[in-house]
């Protein structure tokens, strides 16, 4: 059992050292790839310029929602295709602490956003007719 | 797993005690814990990519926090300008162009490293630098207009949290210029060398990341701004 595990982990971490050891670890680049990458992020970013400048979207709350999902993508588009981001570089570490950090961002954003706002909400100065 | 079953059926069937002994022997060092107390080599710079990338995870957080409060202030306008009577799409739209070409020409900087070709590298270096140039100019005239006209980061917490988030990318994309100009200058005198590759490639990574940024910057700041 023992050593079993022992030979599977010894193998994985030569594995692992093979990889990162090599000559050069840079990820190999190809002009496809930048030109793919370029491409989808004309598109992602022409789209929500034309979505706010033409306002063909009524809602504002719809163009926002629109607007926010293309940047998510486009941001992805660049973490592949510019960032060269995949789950095997450096071992699985760069998509780790991109997960990480991802974590780390929306509860920063969002507890800060919701805290913030729940906060003006109450401290909103009162109507005194209302009172009692 | 079958070495210890037949470690195990061999203990049991052997009579002979000195037998069993070794068998004992040969079944807890295959139980043995191991460990590598000696640290092996590494060529130099074997973690440099790693360590970088974790650099910018860490900027990647210091603009977090710069969006959150930009998120919370960016409707405060103390009665001042907002977003509507700042904010020049055709401009940001033009300065986004600029950043989006630097990304691809940078990218063609990477090619030709691949290809091992100096003086292709350093033009197209060059013609990112340029466009880095353009976008950080552009950035500028933006920020004097608004000043100009009375929009100073001390009008109002709107426009502290913009002058913060905005001008920081700005100082990052400054540094990444001077970064690029040195590296030209370091190719050119020593070469494609490993260690200018490393550097190069570091560089691509904060160059894309900073266009990652800015993504945020002109949906959130701009785009977002003139919905409100």
């Amino acid at each position: 059992m023992n050593s079993d595990a022992h030979a599977s982990h010894s193998s994985a971490h030569a594995a692992m050292h093979a990889d990162a050891h090599g000559e050069s670890h840079a990820p190999h680049v190809t002009l496809d790839g930048y030109l793919i990458g370029f491409g989808l992020s004309v598109i992602l970013t022409a789209v929500p310029f034309y979505l706010v400048m033409s306002g063909v979207l009524e809602s504002k709350t719809a163009t926002a929602l629109a607007i926010t999902i293309l940047a998510v993508a486009q941001i992805v588009v660049h973490m592949v295709y510019f960032l060269h981001l995949d789950a095997k570089s450096e071992a699985g570490w760069n998509l780790m602490a991109l997960i990480f950090t991802a974590v780390i961002l929306i509860i920063a954003l969002t507890g800060s956003l919701w805290i913030m706002y729940h906060l003006k909400v109450n401290m909103m100065p009162m109507d005194m007719s209302h009172l009692p | 797993m079958t070495s210890l079953a037949e470690a195990n059926d061999a203990l049991a069937a052997t009579p002979d005690a000195g037998a069993r002994n070794a068998v004992a022997a040969l079944q807890s060092a295959a139980q043995a814990p191991f460990y590598v107390l000696d640290e092996h080599p590494h060529p130099a710079g074997y973690s440099t990519m790693l360590g970088f990338w974790i650099y910018i995870m860490s900027d990647c957080l210091l603009f977090s926090v710069l969006f959150a409060a930009y998120g919370v202030l960016g409707g405060n306008y103390a009665a001042g300008p907002a977003p509507k009577d700042l904010f020049d799409l055709n401009l940001v739209a033009l300065n986004t162009t600029m950043l989006l070409l630097s990304s691809i020409t940078y990218g063609f900087a990477m090619l030709a490293m691949q290809s091992n070709n100096v003086s292709r590298t350093q033009m197209w270096l060059a013609v990112t630098a340029f466009f880095g140039l353009c976008f950080i100019g552009i950035e500028l005239h933006e920020f004097t207009d608004m000043i100009r006209e009375g929009a100073t980061p001390q009008r109002s917490a709107f426009l502290s949290s913009f002058f913060t988030l905005v001008g920081t990318h700005g100082l990052h994309v400054t540094t990444g210029l001077v970064w690029m100009v040195t590296l030209m200058v370091q190719v050119g005198q020593r070469g494609l060398i490993e260690a200018n590759r490393r550097r190069l490639f570091c560089l691509s990574m904060f160059w894309h990341f900073l266009d990652v940024v800015w993504i945020g910057v002109f949906t959130f700041v701009y785009l977002m701004g003139m919905l409100r």
